[in-house]
């Protein structure tokens, strides 16, 4: 499979804070992965990089062949990379159906009204459609501002912790719904995520940050059964002899 | 449709009015015209999350292009005043466009408030042009037909009446469908408005360039009306008026700022006559009764009917 997107050696840092030590990573096309680290670790920097909202001091972001470092959070979204945020970025006078008809309008649909129903049944919005972005559930609201990132081509879907702020017993529920979405759309999700059973159940790969830096790549069981990821990223107390 | 039909009979009516009306009415619906259109830009701009206190600035720079024409060029037709007008301030507001779309909230109402300030204070400075007290001018002919004596103002609600319910159709039909929506979510979150791949400056910067074009408009139907300028038409007060009249009408609809116009121009009328020392106390009594009972503008009032 060929890498959707890579990351060459990048460096960030704020003042004395390294947020990228020294980001080398690679991810195939049609792949779910997870970031996961402690606040602070640099996954939303991460993220923020990617989608050019922060430029890093030096190293490459190569999406689909094609040096994106520099460029506008509006022209990579342009070229299919796409976002959710932790607190859903709505627009909130407007109702449901309309906040997904600009997203798909913006995104150049050839029948944006369609495409809009399309996504309301997708994400089983359909009740809400009438309703104010602002007046929304929380579970809701993220799951709207998944769908409005998952418009019309998008082939890289970033989402920030989508599950954060939502109900223990909603969660699985609006992570089937957006993965589900997500593969039928054919994009590549990469996921920032605090909760380890989310990440264990819907993650194909992981990958642990921890001070701006990588401690654990690779399938779920493994890199969440690292001694360093269970010491640094999940909090479990670990005597340092049995390390 | 509707917006057409409703465009339709408000022709009709302009029509009547420029045929039969007695002169005073004829003058005063052409300032009505004029301040709506300039208002209706004003509400572009709002619908798009921005408050602009230098609208004076195009009303000026339209009423002067329009004035111009016929004082130093000699070209007294006043449909080439009218687009002149209109095309002056557009050219002006696509430059300063440039800098204010990166503005926002108080910094962008302030700058155009500058803005506006600077081109009055230009305007006193400069003899040529009259110094404060302006100067006149003079339109006789209509797409190069003349007009007979007596009728210059007819004429000219006529044409204004085109001019305005032409830009009133096509606000109204852009803002009807995806750049409307596209204004409100810039108003709303530009963070998503970037972050679905469209440009939050530049829906502000052709949004401030069709409210300056508009404000022409308005400043050049106004020179028209009047048959004068002088630098009043920049002045903050006159940009405040805007405003005011874009509260009392609302944003919700293209015929709001009309209507409201429409109040504002009769309140003065009749409250300059009736107590000349109080006009003014009487409007802000009635800013402050609109701001308190009907928030979203006199407009609400017909939608309450509506829905009732």
């Amino acid at each position: 499979m060929s890498a959707v997107l890579t990351t060459q050696a990048l460096k960030k840092s704020f003042g004395a804070v390294i947020a990228a030590a020294n980001i080398s990573l690679s991810f195939d096309a049609d792949t779910v992965v997870s970031l996961i680290g402690a606040n602070g670790a640099g996954k939303t920097t991460f993220l923020n990089m990617v989608t050019g909202y922060l430029k890093p001091d030096s190293g490459r972001i190569i999406f689909e062949g094609r040096d994106i470092v520099g460029l506008s959070p509006r022209q990579i979204t342009g070229l299919g990379v796409s976002r959710s945020f932790q607190i859903p970025q709505l627009f909130q006078t407007l109702s449901v159906r309309d906040n997904l008809l600009i997203a798909e309008s913006i995104a150049g649909a050839d029948n944006p009204q369609v495409k809009t129903d399309a996504a309301l049944a997708r994400f089983e919005l359909g009740s809400y459609a009438s309703q104010l972005a602002g007046l929304l559930p929380e579970g809701i609201r993220k799951l709207l501002d998944v769908a409005m990132a998952l418009s019309s081509g998008s082939r890289l879907l970033l989402l920030d912790e989508p599950t954060s702020g939502v109900s223990a017993d909603e969660k699985f529920a609006i992570m089937d719904v957006v993965m589900g979405a997500a593969q039928a759309a054919d994009v590549t999700v990469i996921f920032v995520e605090h909760d380890m059973d989310i990440v264990a159940r819907y993650a194909r790969r992981v990958v642990a940050f921890y001070d701006g830096g990588i401690i654990g790549d690779g399938p779920p069981d493994a890199v969440l059964h690292m001694t360093d990821v269970r010491r640094y990223v999940i909090g479990e107390e670990i005597p340092h002899a049995a390390a | 449709m509707k917006a057409a039909a409703a465009a339709a009979v408000a022709l009709a009516v302009l029509i009547a009015v420029a045929l039969l009306a007695p002169q005073w009415l004829v003058f005063m619906t052409m300032l009505v015209l004029a301040k709506g259109v300039v208002v209706l830009g004003l509400v572009v701009l709002m619908r798009t999350g921005l408050v602009s206190f230098g609208q004076g600035l195009y009303f000026g720079i339209g009423a002067y292009a329009a004035a111009l024409l016929s004082h130093q060029f000699h070209i007294a037709d006043a449909a080439v005043m009218l687009l002149a007008g209109a095309a002056a301030a557009g050219l002006a507001a696509a430059l300063l466009g440039l800098l204010l779309a990166n503005y926002r909230e108080i910094f962008f109402a302030m700058l155009s408030l500058a803005f506006s300030m600077i081109l009055y204070g230009l305007l006193v400075k400069s003899a040529a042009l009259g110094s404060t007290d302006g100067f006149n001018l003079h339109a006789r002919t209509l797409f190069g037909i003349a007009i007979a004596s007596g009728m210059e103002r007819r004429v000219f609600l006529l044409a204004g009446s085109v001019c305005a319910l032409g830009a009133a159709l096509l606000v109204h039909r852009l803002f009807g469908g995806h750049w409307g929506r596209l204004a409100t979510a810039v108003r709303d979150n530009e963070l998503r408005v970037a972050y679905l791949g469209a440009s939050p400056y530049l829906v502000v910067y052709v949004n401030y360039q069709i409210a300056g074009a508009l404000a022409g408009l308005g400043g050049a139907l106004v020179a028209l009306a009047v048959g004068h300028v002088d630098p009043e038409t920049a002045y903050w007060t006159t940009s405040g008026e805007f405003v005011f009249i874009a509260i009392l009408g609302g944003t919700q609809s293209i015929a709001a700022p009309f209507m409201a116009a429409a109040i504002f121009e009769a309140l003065r009328t009749v409250a300059s006559q009736y107590a000349p020392n109080v006009w003014q106390m009487s409007l802000g009594l009635g800013m402050l009764a609109i701001i308190m009972f009907l928030p979203t503008g006199l407009w609400s009032l017909v939608r309450r009917r509506r829905a009732a």
